[in-house]
């Protein structure tokens, strides 16, 4: 393809035409394998796959009419950045490029090897100027949820401007006083990029706008993994869906994802899945998986497995909760109703973080999974670390548990391979000596 | 006659088991390329009930024969139940891996493999003993006439490879640096095991059991009695004959 409608867009951006047909082209190729591949998918998957191949053309249009329009563009990595302050300025908040080994010998030149891909792969996109989200942005809000991120900020600010978030390790209330003030700093931040103070009625109207989209993908969550007798979509496009709700329009996303469900509840009443009745239905904890990073899904999908849930950033943990709306009168009573909500955010900067151990037990019992797999990408300590606990709680509960480290190169598939299918084969067993 | 056939990344490893359910043939043949139509070549004429494969190239061969496949970590735990059946942790080194499994009731329920560098795996030993000038077969008995253990402690076959250079360049014995190189193998797979409750029986396969000194150190450290397996670089395609036997 040649894309030749967007040349002039991304010469505006500095992106370089040709490295982006090549990369565009590969992307659509890589979707193509992975998902299209797949027997039986839901009809309105249609939307998402449409997106994915509009994600660097169509997608990066539409952005840049909000910036024609004076809209602010807040490029993010992390679901700390509180998103319904931009949308309530009419403006876009999305997720960066950050999940392809591709352009990471690029980073590698000014970041360390041993860190985590996904910084070094979004470090490696500006450098390159491959992706239209970053190159759009008016300016990127960084956070401090690890050694690695933080001080990358510093490096990735010398080529696009960076603002940082401090979010605090601990979640007591002193801590929470901080983190309040970073919000309201960032809320000021935006009506300063914005021109203007936004009133209640915007910021009522974005939550409720953001809200319905993690109420959306909650749905989308219960259909994939509350029947344990039937999965009526494929982990590989539910994770694709989780991905795209990073970068899409919110409403738009929104209607077309309910549309999906829809289709999906008509499934589950027809008892019509997507896997034979003999799949081990597992959850998947951890890292999160910034697309195209597909690998461990198409792994565990292509070897008798199906993945019912993500309990990662992208995944459960970014719409698990709301912003509570009931008799909210102000814009300071929004704001600490938006405080309370991003508190309950369990990610493993901190410690301790013992809910989230005793989330994951629970959300394994609603779901009767068949076991667990914990993903780390290469380099993420605080996760990694915090594996022993979740393992041994794991354990203590009788759930089947695989640990993989992985990173996004393609090189250790088969290894991974090896230890799903012997993972699978054991929970299976197990499965049948209980039946 | 029941096979199983254990296509890893150097050599395949093929097994049959006869109609009383025993070891009746075993053959170790090099994976080159089109390693599934070599397996059928040398398959070719014999008496065949039903092959079950394992091992890197298990999908190759499924797809070439539609038969059942089976993972390595399946085979090799059947494996050594069939010979030790009270078996409840597996201890395999391999060369391009090393495994460690846990069994109970002969299904195994858990199991850690090495991460992807070849540290601490046979790889490492081969390695070491050709630049020590030992042959692999000789390397473990020779060292046995260490007096002096020397610690290795670099994590990465590469590094653990200059540090050997260095070593020698200090004029260090031979057996001396080939016993440290057995100790550190035989700690990074202990580390491994010692995840599980060591107080059963525990098998040791694969080529490092072939190996005195691994053996020796690797007891001396998990302070247990291991268990060695008569057929231990052959363990996965038994394993995987087994459970063709049993399916029958």
């Amino acid at each position: 393809m040649s894309y030749e409608q967007y040349h002039s867009l991304w010469n505006k951006l500095g992106i370089d035409t040709q490295k982006i047909t090549a990369g565009v082209d590969g992307a659509i190729k890589r979707h193509e394998e992975v998902f299209l591949t797949q027997s039986n998918r839901p009809s309105k998957m249609e939307y998402f796959d449409e997106f994915w191949r509009n994600l660097q053309t169509g997608r990066i249009a539409e952005l840049d009419k909000l910036k024609e329009q004076g809209k602010p563009l807040v490029g993010t990595f992390c679901i700390f950045v509180p998103e319904e302050t931009v949308v309530a300025a009419g403006g876009a908040c999305y997720g960066l490029c950050s999940g392809s080994p591709a352009s990471i010998p690029e980073a590698e030149k000014e970041l360390p090897r041993n860190i985590c891909p996904l910084i070094k792969s979004a470090h490696g996109f500006k450098l390159l100027k491959m992706c239209g989200y970053t190159q759009s942005a008016d300016f990127i809000y960084g956070e401090t949820t690890c050694e690695a991120k933080k001080k990358t900020w510093e490096v990735l600010n010398t080529h696009h401007p960076v603002h940082v978030m401090q979010i605090p390790q601990k979640k007591d209330e002193k801590s929470m006083v901080l983190w309040g003030k970073e919000v309201e700093e960032f809320n000021a931040h935006i009506e300063e990029v914005a021109g203007r103070e936004l009133s209640f009625e915007e910021m009522k109207n974005a939550t409720e706008i953001i809200n319905a989209k993690r109420a959306a993908l909650r749905r989308l969550d219960k259909l994939r993994g509350m029947y344990p007798d039937i999965v009526p979509i494929s982990g590989k496009d539910g994770l694709l869906i989780s991905q795209i709700s990073f970068v899409d329009e919110p409403i738009r996303f929104t209607e077309m994802l309910n549309e999906l469900c829809d289709e999906l509840e008509k499934r589950v009443s027809q008892k019509s899945s997507v896997f034979d009745s003999d799949t081990a239905r597992l959850m998947v904890l951890g890292t999160p998986f910034a697309a195209p990073n597909w690998k461990l899904h198409h792994i565990v999908e292509t070897s008798g497995g199906a993945i019912i849930n993500e309990e990662s950033c992208i995944g459960h943990r970014y719409y698990k909760d709301d912003v509570e709306l009931d008799g909210v009168g102000t814009k300071e009573e929004l704001t600490a109703k938006m405080m309370q909500r991003y508190k309950k955010i369990d990610c493993a900067c901190f410690t301790p973080n013992e809910e989230r151990i005793q989330k994951i037990v629970s959300m394994f019992k609603e779901r009767q999974a068949d076991g667990v797999i914990y993903y780390t990408l290469s380099f993420c300590h605080t996760y990694n670390v915090e594996s022993f606990l979740v393992e041994k709680a794991l354990k203590a509960e009788g759930i089947p548990y695989l640990a993989i480290e992985s990173d996004y190169s393609p090189e250790d598939a088969g290894q991974i391979k090896t230890r799903v299918e012997a993972f699978i084969e054991s929970v299976k067993a197990k499965k049948q000596a209980k039946a | 006659m029941y096979w199983g056939v254990d296509i890893g990344s150097t050599y395949t490893k093929i097994a049959a088991l006869d109609a009383n359910g025993g070891v009746s043939e075993v053959h170790t043949i090099h994976t080159l390329v089109n390693q599934d139509d070599r397996v059928m070549e040398f398959l070719n004429g014999k008496n065949i009930s039903s092959i079950v494969a394992t091992g890197y190239g298990r999908d190759m061969m499924k797809q070439k024969t539609g038969c059942k496949s089976i993972s390595e970590i399946q085979a090799h735990a059947k494996g050594a139940c069939m010979f030790f059946e009270d078996t409840s942790v597996v201890i395999d080194l391999g060369g391009q891996d090393a495994k460690v499994i846990q069994i109970e009731d002969g299904q195994f329920v858990d199991f850690r493999m090495n991460d992807k560098c070849a540290a601490g795996t046979g790889k490492f030993l081969e390695i070491a003993a050709t630049r020590l000038g030992f042959a692999l077969e000789e390397f473990g008995e020779a060292c046995k006439k260490y007096d002096k253990l020397i610690e290795i402690s670099s994590m990465c076959a590469v590094f653990a490879e200059s540090e050997l250079i260095s070593l020698i360049a200090k004029k260090e014995s031979a057996e001396n640096i080939g016993a440290g190189v057995h100790n550190s193998i035989a700690s990074r797979l202990s580390t491994m095991a010692r995840k599980y409750q060591l107080d059963k029986r525990v098998v040791f396969t694969g080529g490092g059991a072939l190996n005195p000194l691994l053996v020796e150190m690797l007891e001396s450290q998990l302070e247990i009695k291991l268990s060695l397996h008569p057929y231990p670089q052959l363990n996965g395609a038994i394993g995987a004959a087994k459970i063709a036997f049993d399916g029958a």
